[in-house]
């Protein structure tokens, strides 16, 4: 299939850096052992291969495991219609990688979330700031450690801003409950 | 027999006369007046243009004019989730609304937070602007929010203008103490 046959292609140019397609239900994934090289491989991709749509870049918290970050990159060819998936793990001591806006624009803002949401930043990006929370917001709010609820922080010229009051929890839904009272979204214990 | 007074009024040359209070008077002007400041901001926003439509015609009470333009507009229907990046543009906005200013917060979410209990909404609107009515719904129907603007236009009426008017404005650094 024409994923898995571009994925080995980006496998052939870079050899042990990439790991060996792994494919999942039409979904090809590739590791990428060093995110020092991350630009260079998307530019490979980009230009070579014709990834010319940048879908997503997310970041996932692998709390307590080290590396402890992981970025995800969704590539997508317009031209070709296959997508591929790249994964690279950036440590906690370091926390920094190289941009690849120069490869695509569009990574810009989602690198800017990334740093807002998660704190890893991004080396040479044109303009890194916190894109969702204001400036000057001390935490960063996805990481696994921080509370749904939020920490006390200051906002500026306005109030300051206080944890959420959650009653309980978070209230979830139950999905396929026969009506709509048991789908309610109510704190949920183990039990229920 | 006609009546001769000082001060004459013929109900047959000159047209009916409704005598009133100043205060009274003003009220009811700026009652049926309100222009609305639609603070839009999420899902609630829709139900106020539903509102502004012609099937719940709030231009029946003479509100239809939703300046977008804070200096010209009486209240501020802060409609749909306040986040704290955007709480710092509300209070500049409200800041600049002339008095005398109303606010509605319509809506779960500008009420107190909504179903949203995190760390990037703000709980509820009346943390930095002082709010008149809260309208209930997520989102709340057209007619709750007619609801509200009418329980607005009798709040308005029961209010002392003259009194108020002698005061200097809350904007002023050291207002005097009524003589």
């Amino acid at each position: 299939m024409p994923a898995l046959d571009l994925a080995n292609r980006l496998r052939e140019k870079f050899g042990d850096l990439l790991s060996p397609p792994a494919e999942f239900r039409g979904e090809v994934t590739l590791k990428l052992g060093d995110a020092e090289r991350a630009p260079e491989v998307c530019s490979f991709a980009r230009k070579e291969l014709g990834f010319d749509f940048l879908l997503d870049i997310t970041s996932i918290d692998n709390c307590g495991e080290d590396p402890r970050w992981t970025i995800v990159y969704h590539l997508y060819g317009i031209g070709h219609g296959c997508h591929l998936r790249l994964k690279t793990d950036v440590s906690e001591e370091k926390s920094e990688m190289p941009t690849v806006t120069g490869v695509w624009r569009t990574a810009d803002w989602h690198e800017r979330e990334i740093y807002d949401l998660m704190g890893i930043r991004f080396r040479g990006h044109p303009d890194l700031r916190r894109i969702i929370m204001w400036e000057g917001y001390p935490f960063f709010p996805l990481r696994k450690d921080f509370p749904l609820a939020g920490k006390p922080s200051d906002l500026p010229d306005v109030a300051f801003s206080k944890p959420a009051p959650l009653e309980g929890g978070p209230f979830v839904t139950a999905p396929g409950g026969k009506d709509a009272v048991e789908r309610e979204p109510r704190m949920r214990t183990p039990e229920n | 027999m006609k009546q001769t007074a000082e001060i004459g009024y013929d109900s047959r040359v000159e047209t009916d006369v409704v005598v009133t209070k100043l205060d009274a008077a003003l009220n009811w002007f700026r009652k049926y007046s309100l222009w609305p400041m639609p603070m839009g901001l999420a899902c609630c926003a829709i139900e106020l243009m539903g509102t502004g439509a012609s099937r719940y015609d709030i231009s029946r009470f003479g509100m239809e004019v939703m300046r977008f333009s804070p200096r010209q507009s009486d209240v501020m229907i802060v409609a749909g989730t306040v986040t704290y990046k955007m709480a710092q543009v509300v209070k500049r906005i409200y800041d600049q609304m002339a008095e005398p200013k109303w606010v509605i917060a319509m809506g779960a979410c500008a009420s107190t937070g909504g179903m949203y209990r995190s760390y990037a909404v703000f709980q509820g609107v009346d943390n930095i602007i002082p709010v008149d009515f809260y309208v209930a719904g997520c989102p709340p129907r057209p007619e709750a929010l007619l609801d509200a603007l009418l329980k607005l236009q009798q709040k308005v009426m029961r209010e002392p203008l003259l009194r108020t008017l002698k005061k200097p404005g809350p904007a002023l650094p050291n207002p005097k103490p009524a003589a």
